[in-house]
């Protein structure tokens, strides 16, 4: 009879285990969030902590050629309103996506290079993912490199970043996966050989070596959401800035590493 | 535009081995993809990389397709006097990039 008994309360507790499994998923604890950069072999780390050997860094340099060229009908350059950006642009892309009063919306760091094209510049707004739009970017990210990430504390802002919240934990595509079922309950496992990590936005856009060139996080974005087979959204699409935020959310506090370089 | 960054030590002592690093900016397109419609995309990629020191060539590479985009070199060598080092890049439709940096040794 007692034996009985315990066999019944070990299933109970198996199956509660189970049951509820996946209303444990919680966000990682601010102790325990890692940058990318610790799940990653010593030679890439390696690579990254070399600016003569990050490839990112050659981005950067383009970068800062675009940031001194003159574009558009108002022929004004980057640094004809910002100056030097080693001053000017230190800790800006720390806090982005930024809320947009004009638009009334979150914008991330390539929407507000083109939005700065549009309304200053009088040029037309750089194609997402091609390698000047990623230069400028890297170029400016780079200067809050080492600095905490803060996210903007706008409180209109505020209901984007749980709409963000509300993505990262939402059920979607063929899988029926939710980010948080890999980046908050899976994140010190592996995937195919690969370390599933946390999500912790903290150095893009960034040199993959997968890719072989820079890419941005709605890239990264994009090429989870296809591992999941579930619908896709398009580049700067409002539902990817509004993950963005979220992701930059988690990663409060931590140091900006762009470029930095992933496998 | 075309980046470069290269890495050699400013100063050394006569008789150090140095690492000299370079790393290009190229997309080193193989030549064997197609695009959706099935045309080839053309091959564009670097041939060669070659170092000389103060005229004298001390180091070259010869590069194929399927090298990674923006490749990185490096290579070692002994430093015995002052002077400078000059690279240069060749490859497909007229690619040619140069690039120089200066040792002192004691």
């Amino acid at each position: 009879m007692r034996v009985a008994a315990t066999i019944v309360l070990a299933s109970l507790l198996l199956a509660a285990g189970i049951i509820l499994r996946p209303l444990i998923a919680t966000e990682i604890p601010s102790a325990e969030r890692r940058s990318g950069y610790t799940f990653m072999a010593p030679d890439t780390k390696a690579m990254q902590d070399d600016d003569t050997a990050n490839p990112g860094m050659l981005g950067v340099l383009d970068g800062e050629t675009l940031w001194n060229r003159k574009v558009g009908s108002a022929g004004k350059s980057c640094a004809d309103c910002h100056n030097d950006a080693r001053e000017s642009m230190k800790g800006v892309a720390a806090r982005y996506p930024a809320y947009d009063k004009t638009l009334g919306q979150p914008v991330n760091l390539e929407q507000r290079i083109n939005l700065c094209r549009v309304r200053h510049q009088d040029a037309t707004p750089l194609p997402y993912e091609r390698h000047d739009l990623l230069a400028l970017s890297a170029f400016l990210a780079e200067q809050s490199r080492g600095m905490p990430i803060t996210p903007d504390a706008t409180a209109e802002l505020q209901p984007f970043v749980a709409k963000g919240r509300d993505l990262f934990m939402h059920r979607q595509g063929q899988l029926n996966l939710a980010c948080t079922n890999c980046h908050d309950d899976n994140w010190d496992k592996h995937l195919a050989g690969s370390a599933v990590t946390q999500g912790i936005p903290n150095g893009y856009p960034i040199y993959r070596l997968e890719w072989q060139s820079l890419g941005s996080l709605q890239r990264r974005l994009r090429n989870c959401i296809t591992g999941m087979r579930a619908q896709n959204y398009d580049f700067g699409a409002p539902e990817l800035v509004e993950l963005e935020l979220y992701l930059m959310s988690r990663a409060r506090g931590m140091p900006v590493e762009t470029p930095a370089v992933r496998p | 535009m075309t980046a470069a960054l290269i890495n050699v030590p400013k100063k050394a002592k006569n008789g150090d081995v140095i690492e000299i690093k370079t790393l290009m900016s190229h997309i080193m397109e193989t030549g064997y993809r197609r695009t959706m419609s099935g045309a080839l995309v053309p091959r564009d990629i670097i041939t060669s990389l070659t170092c000389r020191f103060e005229g004298e060539e001390i180091f070259r590479a010869d590069l194929f397709p399927a090298t990674a985009a923006n490749p990185f070199i490096s290579f070692f060598t002994v430093a015995t006097k002052s002077g400078k080092y000059e690279f240069e890049w060749i490859g497909d439709n007229g690619f040619l990039e140069t690039a120089s940096a200066n040792i002192t040794v004691e």
